[in-house]
Parts: C-alpha cells; sequence; structure tokens
C-alpha cells in the first residue's frame, strides 16, 4: 500500500479511537458539574455520591482521551505535512487556541478537583469542575473551527506566489455557518454519550442491587437528558443538513445516493442491491428529501451525476465522488440510531411519570446496552462527515492525495501498525476498568475526618 | 536573504519560551518518572511519588500541545518539516507519553501487584524515553539533519542520531532526572526524602559535568559550521553556572534553591539552543544555505496579530492559575504513621 493509503487508514483509526473518548469527556464533565452543583446546593448526600461514584469512571475515561489527543495533533505534520503547510497559516491557530484556551484549563482544574478535595474550599472545589467542563467545550469550539474550515473554508485567500492558503480574517472561521451547526450537533450528541453511560450504569445497579437513592436519582438524570439532548439535536441535525446541502451539495447527494437532480426529490429509507444502478429492494418516502434539503415540497437536489460534471468544469479532470455506499449507509444508521434513542429514552419518561422505572427490569437491563447506541451514532456520523468530503482535504481548495507527507510506505506502516496495537492494548485495559468500576457499589457516605485526607494520595 | 519582522521575532521567542517552561516543568516530572524505580523501594515510596505529580503533571504536559500548536501556527513550514522529518522518532515518543499518561491513572485501580509492576515499567520507559528523545530532537535542530534545497528530509531514523544529538539527549536525560530528585526532596518525607536528598547530592555533579561538555560542544558545533550566531556568552556561560551553584547548593543541603537553579539551567540551556538557532529554525546538514529560516517558516502578518492577541490576553491568565495549583499543592506528601503533615491509609484503595 502507498505512504497515502497508510496515511489515510492510520488518521482515520487514530481519530476514531479518540472520539470515542471525547464525547464522553464532555458529556460528563458538564453532568458532574450539574450534580455537584446539586449537591452544593442541597447537601443532599445522593447527588454526593454519583458525584464521587461517575467521578472515577470519568478520570479513567479522561486520561486516555487525552493521550490520544496528543497523536492528533502532531499527526498533522507527521503524516500530512504538504497539509500543514498549505493551510498552517490557518489551521494552526484554532490549534494553538485550543491548547492554551481548552487544555490548560481543564488539565489544570481537573488536578485541583481530583487532588484537591480538603485543600481547597468546597466552592472551589465545585467552581473547577465547572471550568473543566468549560475547557472541553472550548476544546471542542475550537478543533471544530479547524474542522469546518476544511469543511468549508472561509476568511481566507490564497497566496498567489506560494499558493498557500492565507488567513484573511479571524472572525470568519469563528462564525462559520458550519462551524456553529457543527459545534452544537456535536455537543447534545457529547451530552448524549454520557447521559446514555449514566443510564446505562445506574440502571445495571438498580438491577443488581435493587432500589438505591442514589441511582434511581442518576437514571432519571440520564433518561432526561438523553430526551432532550436527542430531541434538540434532531432539529440541529436537519439545520445543518440544510448548511451542509448549501456548501456541500456532492456529500447531500452522495448521502442520498442521488445521482441524478430530483425535483420534489424523495428521500431513501433504505436500499438492497445496487445503490447507483437498479435497486432490487427500496423504501422511499415521497417530498421528504426536498423538505430536509431546504424546508419546501417541491424544491430541487442536485444529483452526482450533474455535481460531478458542474466539478470537472471548475476544478479540471478527476472524480468527484466521495464512495457513495459509505455516505449513504454511514448517514442512515447515524439517523437510525438517534432515532433509537430518543423512542428509548421517551419510554424511559413514560415509566418514570408512572414511578415504576426502578423496577421495569427489561428497561433496565436494555439500557445497558444502549449505551452502545451514542458511540455507534458518533463513529458513523463523523465518518460520513470526512468520507462525504472526499476526494478534498480541504473543500475545492486541496485533494487529500496532494496533503500527505514525503514518508516511505515503510514508515508509516510501522506506525500504523503500533498505533494499532497500543490503541488495542488500552482499549482492552481501559474497558476492563471501566466495567470493574462501574460495577462497585457505591462508596459509604460518612466520610470520616481521616479519609477525608485521603485527597493526597489519589493515584 | 529577507531578515526576520518584528512579529516573526516575537513568535520565535515565544516558541523559545514555551520549550522553555515545557522543559523545566515537565522535565521534572520526567525525572520523577524516570527515579521510580530506584527510589520507589516499596510500593508505598512509588505512590507517594507519583502522587507528588499527580495533579500538575497533565497540566505540564500541555505545554507541549502549546507549543507544538503555536508552531503550526506561527511558522507551519517548521511544524511541518519537523514533523515529517522526525517521524519516527515522534511515533516513539508518542506511545511513550501515551503509555505514561494513562500508567498514572491506571496504576492504583488494578488489583494485583503484577498489575503495578506493569504499570511501573510504563511510567519509568515512558519518562526517560521522551526526557531523552526530546534532546536528540534540538540537538538536530542545531547540528542539522540532511534538507534538500526544497527542504525537504532526505534522510532516515538514524541520520538523526549524530553524536552530538546523542549526547544532547543524555545531557537532557541526566537534567532531568536531577530535576526530577530535586523535586521529590522537596515533595516527601522521612525515610524516602532522604534517600531522595542522597541520589540528588550524587546526580548534581554528573548534570554539571554534562552540562559543561553539551555547551562546549555547542560551542564547537557552532563554530565548525562557521556560525557566528547571536548567542550572548553570557547565556550559556550563565547556564553552566547556575549548574555549578545547585552543585554546591546541593551539598549545603538547601534543596529548594538547587531546584530552582537546575531549572534555571534547563531555561538558559533552551534558550542558548534557540539562539543558535536564529535566524535559522532548522539546520541543514547538506549545506547550510538550505537551512529553513524563521521568514521562510512563519505565517503570513495577520495570523501573527491574531496570535499575538490571543497569547497577550491568556498566557497571563495560564499562568496565574497554573502558578495558584502549585500553591494548592505546596505541602510535602507522606506516608501514614510516618509524622508528616497529611495522614493517609497504609494500603492501596483495593478495589472490591
Amino acid at each position: 500500500m502507498s505512504a497515502l493509503a497508510l496515511s489515510r487508514w492510520q488518521f482515520a483509526i487514530t481519530i476514531i479511537y479518540h472520539f470515542i473518548f471525547v464525547p464522553i469527556t464532555i458529556g460528563m464533565a458538564l453532568s458532574l458539574a450539574i450534580m455537584q452543583t446539586a449537591y452544593h446546593r442541597t447537601k443532599n448526600e445522593k447527588y454526593g455520591q454519583i458525584v464521587d461514584f461517575f467521578g472515577k469512571l470519568f478520570a479513567i475515561n479522561f486520561a486516555i482521551g487525552v493521550v490520544t489527543g496528543i497523536v492528533q495533533e502532531f499527526q498533522f505534520g507527521m503524516n500530512w505535512s504538504q497539509y500543514s503547510v498549505f493551510v498552517g497559516n490557518i489551521f494552526g491557530a484554532p490549534l494553538a487556541i485550543e491548547g492554551l484556551l481548552a487544555f490548560f484549563l481543564e488539565s489544570t482544574f481537573l488536578g485541583i478537583w481530583l487532588f484537591g478535595k480538603g485543600k481547597v474550599s468546597e466552592r472551589v472545589h465545585l467552581f473547577s469542575i465547572w471550568m473543566v467542563s468549560i475547557g472541553t467545550m472550548f476544546s471542542a469550539l475550537f478543533i471544530l473551527a479547524a474542522n469546518s474550515f476544511m469543511q468549508h473554508p472561509v476568511g481566507y485567500k490564497i497566496d498567489p506566489s506560494t499558493h498557500r492558503a492565507v488567513m484573511t480574517d479571524f472572525f470568519a472561521l469563528l462564525v462559520n455557518p458550519t462551524l456553529i451547526v457543527t459545534f452544537f450537533h456535536t455537543l447534545l450528541a457529547a451530552i448524549t454519550t454520557a447521559a446514555a453511560i449514566i443510564l446505562a450504569v445506574s440502571a445495571y445497579q438498580l438491577a443488581k442491587r435493587g432500589k438505591t437513592p442514589a441511582f434511581s436519582a442518576a437514571a432519571r438524570f440520564g433518561i432526561a437528558v438523553l430526551f432532550v439532548s436527542m430531541f434538540l439535536n434532531a432539529f440541529v441535525g436537519h439545520i445543518q443538513g440544510q448548511v451542509m446541502t448549501k456548501e456541500q451539495p456532492m456529500k447531500m447527494a452522495s448521502a442520498e445516493a442521488l445521482y441524478n437532480t430530483q425535483t420534489g426529490a424523495s428521500f431513501s429509507l433504505l436500499t438492497i442491491g445496487n445503490l447507483s444502478g437498479q435497486p432490487i429492494f427500496q423504501i422511499r418516502l415521497p417530498h421528504l428529501l426536498s423538505v430536509l434539503a431546504d424546508n419546501s415540497w417541491n424544491s430541487t437536489v442536485q444529483g452526482i451525476n450533474q455535481l460531478q460534471a458542474q466539478d470537472v468544469a471548475k476544478y479540471g479532470p478527476g472524480s468527484y465522488e466521495p464512495p457513495v455506499w459509505v455516505t449513504y449507509w454511514t448517514f442512515r444508521i447515524m439517523v437510525g440510531v438517534g432515532g433509537v434513542l430518543l423512542l428509548f429514552a421517551a419510554i424511559g419518561l413514560w415509566y418514570m411519570k408512572r414511578r415504576k422505572l426502578d423496577d421495569t427490569h427489561w428497561y433496565l437491563k436494555a439500557a445497558v446496552w444502549v449505551a452502545a447506541l451514542p458511540f455507534i451514532a458518533n463513529t458513523t456520523g463523523w465518518i460520513f462527515t470526512e468520507v462525504g468530503r472526499q476526494p478534498w482535504i480541504v473543500y475545492g481548495l486541496l485533494k487529500t492525495s496532494g496533503g500527505v507527507s514525503n514518508l516511505s510506505s515503510l514508515s508509516v506502516g510501522i506506525t500504523l501498525v503500533g498505533f494499532t496495537v497500543i490503541y488495542t492494548v488500552l482499549a482492552i485495559v481501559d474497558g476492563m476498568l471501566m466495567f470493574r468500576y462501574a460495577r462497585k457499589p457505591l462508596s459509604e457516605p460518612p466520610q470520616s475526618a481521616e479519609s477525608a485526607h485521603t485527597a493526597d494520595l489519589v493515584y | 536573504m529577507d531578515n526576520p519582522t518584528a512579529l516573526q521575532i516575537v513568535w520565535f521567542t515565544l516558541i523559545a519560551i514555551l520549550w522553555s517552561g515545557y522543559f523545566f516543568l515537565e522535565g521534572f516530572d520526567f525525572g520523577v518518572g524516570m527515579l521510580l524505580g530506584v527510589l520507589g523501594k516499596s510500593d508505598m515510596d512509588r505512590r507517594l511519588m507519583i502522587n507528588a505529580i499527580g495533579p500538575t503533571w497533565d497540566g505540564n504536559e500541555v505545554w507541549l500541545l502549546v507549543a507544538g500548536g503555536a508552531t503550526f501556527a506561527a511558522f507551519p513550514v517548521w511544524y511541518a518539516t519537523v514533523f515529517s522529518a522526525f517521524y519516527l522518532a515522534l511515533f516513539l515518543i508518542l506511545a511513550a507519553l501515551i503509555f505514561r499518561g494513562v500508567a498514572f491513572e491506571y496504576r492504583g485501580k488494578g488489583l494485583s501487584e503484577k498489575w503495578r509492576k506493569w504499570w511501573d515499567v510504563a511510567i519509568i520507559v515512558g519518562s526517560a524515553l521522551p526526557a531523552i528523545l526530546w534532546g536528540v530532537a534540538f540537538g538536530d535542530f542545531v547540528h542539522g539533519i540532511p534538507l534538500n534545497h526544497a527542504g525537504q528530509f532526505t534522510g532516515n531514523f538514524f541520520s538523526l542520531l549524530s553524536p552530538y544529538s546523542v549526547f544532547t539527549g543524555l545531557t537532557t536525560g541526566v537534567v532531568f532526572a536531577t530535576h526530577g530528585a530535586l523535586f521529590l526532596a522537596l515533595k516527601t518525607t522521612g525515610e524516602l526524602r532522604e534517600r531522595t536528598q542522597r541520589l540528588a547530592r550524587r546526580l548534581a555533579p554528573a548534570a554539571m559535568v554534562f552540562i559543561f561538555a553539551f555547551l562546549a560542544w555547542t560551542y564547537f558545533n557552532a563554530s565548525h559550521i562557521n556560525d557566528t550566531g547571536v548567542v550572548p556568552g553570557i547565556l550559556p556561560v550563565g547556564a553552566l553556572m547556575v549548574a555549578v551553584a545547585a552543585v554546591v547548593l546541593v551539598q549545603e543541603g538547601y534543596f529548594g534553591w538547587a531546584f530552582a537553579s537546575i531549572g534555571a539551567s534547563i531555561v538558559g540551556i533552551t534558550a542558548t539552543l534557540f539562539l543558535n538557532l536564529y535566524p535559522r529554525v532548522l539546520v541543514s546538514s547538506t549545506n547550510n544555505a538550505f537551512s529553513l529560516t524563521i521568514p521562510q517558516a512563519a505565517s503570513e502578518h495577520y495570523t501573527l496579530v491574531v496570535m499575538t492577541i490571543v497569547a497577550a490576553i491568556f498566557t497571563p491568565l495560564v499562568l496565574l492559575y497554573q502558578g495558584w495549583t502549585y500553591h494548592v499543592f505546596r505541602k510535602r506528601i507522606s506516608a501514614p504513621g510516618a509524622g508528616g503533615e497529611t495522614a493517609v491509609p497504609a494500603t492501596s484503595p483495593t478495589p472490591e
């Protein structure tokens, strides 16, 4: 395989892996901050127990998110040096700002939060988890600002002498329509992910140990947050689809496997058989695609063939069609999983309202498995976003093949195998620890004067 | 050749400061990690050592991320050239940092003796390897790596291992270990503290010798490639002087001052290397004319202006709260019953 193909695989593997842990961190930090605030306000011990319990899971997860994040920052220069030179004027800035604003905030205050109990006041301790949460959101904002430039370049010009993109308007990067919708979509997805995990762990504990005030409260929190975040995200996703239709029509067409421009386009729910030719079996919902694309019954949605012809006229000969089977199916899986999550949360709300949640064993048991769904949606969503941009690395400006470093296949092969092995080991260890800590009983509520000082030896 | 603009010089300086900060801060926690096997006789010793850097190591590592990000933003060509040229070396550093980072968190969360032993190895190797390899990389920056006229790296992994750069790596390894020992001398109590102090007394002279030899070699390296440079003599001489001072201070028992002195020496060495580079960012060993310079590597004026504004607003804030955490965790930590300021249970928190 070429160094290009290997580099693409490496980036795909490492970024997908990294993004297993990131949404947990973002969503869980916010959830912990809310729970700890509840504890601070009410002094109800159950909230304190929830914070202690999920705080351990949070710390285990945070570590792996941090270390796999370093790999991502380095990889742009290591494997994509031509890309880095081309966009460095623009792309480097949000990365540096992410470090300065977000990484310092989250890592420093996480240190205070994990080790500072008894050393700082309760208010400062509460403040520190909020700072961690804000740090994670800043991090999302700036890295998505960088990614959104790749999807929809704004605030730049091409320097005629160096043929590199240079920044002309930093503010434009931050108000990029792609960024705004993607940020909220990603943030809500992270909150959904954490809510599903909190629900799953609490449900497991309730099923195993019977009614416990702390886990009953946590399960309710999980269901409510899951429902609200999924509900909102359906709308944000809809708006995002419209922004995408305007800015990256090829991505929209390939999400639908819409080969020819259609007016009053129908939405294909699923297809068996060939996507480009005559399908064996297909379910289509009339007019829905037009409605999704721009809220009108009979609007025209451009097809892949027409867009391909336009792109050839614009950028020269070549194929501008992403691998349609990937975009078509990942998009459907993401949306479908979202629907299942929303339904599951709604059922939970129903049981909650009838005060039967703690005794409904099928629901509690199902909740454990449902926790896998947000990860499927997160992953397929990003695969769709990134693969749908191909063959571009920066939409309309630079192709992925033009961004790679001048490396030997051997070098990239070594690191590809290396990262894969390391990440597999980490996945096993992390999974083991997460499961072990998720199954443990709650720690005893009344803390003795002595154990209040154990914060010294957290590790 | 163009001269660097004022803003480019500002960013070259800022990146030098970021790397100095990184080597100062993560230097000592690399040191603590490296010495885990030497000083940590018992599991409790090792836990104390790890917890001494527990609340702050992650914040220290962010200096690396910001240094990397700032290099990307301000000097994209430098970032792209270095990171792709040092491809396999960086992979090793990343692998080390990954295992080390999770080891701190995971070590105490397992059941068995064996589990902790494995993570101890991860911490020791994961600390020593980057401590040495960063030195090798910086040695390479000034000594030069094979770059052709187009600024492309034409060597392989082994062309990064010149005698000078390997010696630079050994120097950073020894200096960071010394810095780590001095840090622990300030953070521990009782028997562990005494052992740490004894080791610091032995390490400090070694660090001084390495620093002297390294600075001398750097001087000859610079004159060898006929490089007058812009290093004021006071800088390397000062870096050596404070290292000598550290040796004296450590014998007299002033561990806090010795820690500060070695830290100052680390900053002085890093500054010497950066000024030796100036106005280049990466030396070509193929032909000095092919070396990558600040103007060639830099971003456009507008990007640098934006970055300067952001840095001016947020850097003081970051320094303030990071400094505050060191204040919060200023006390020594100790095992229970040892008469320390804080009592802790004798056993590891054993999971169910």
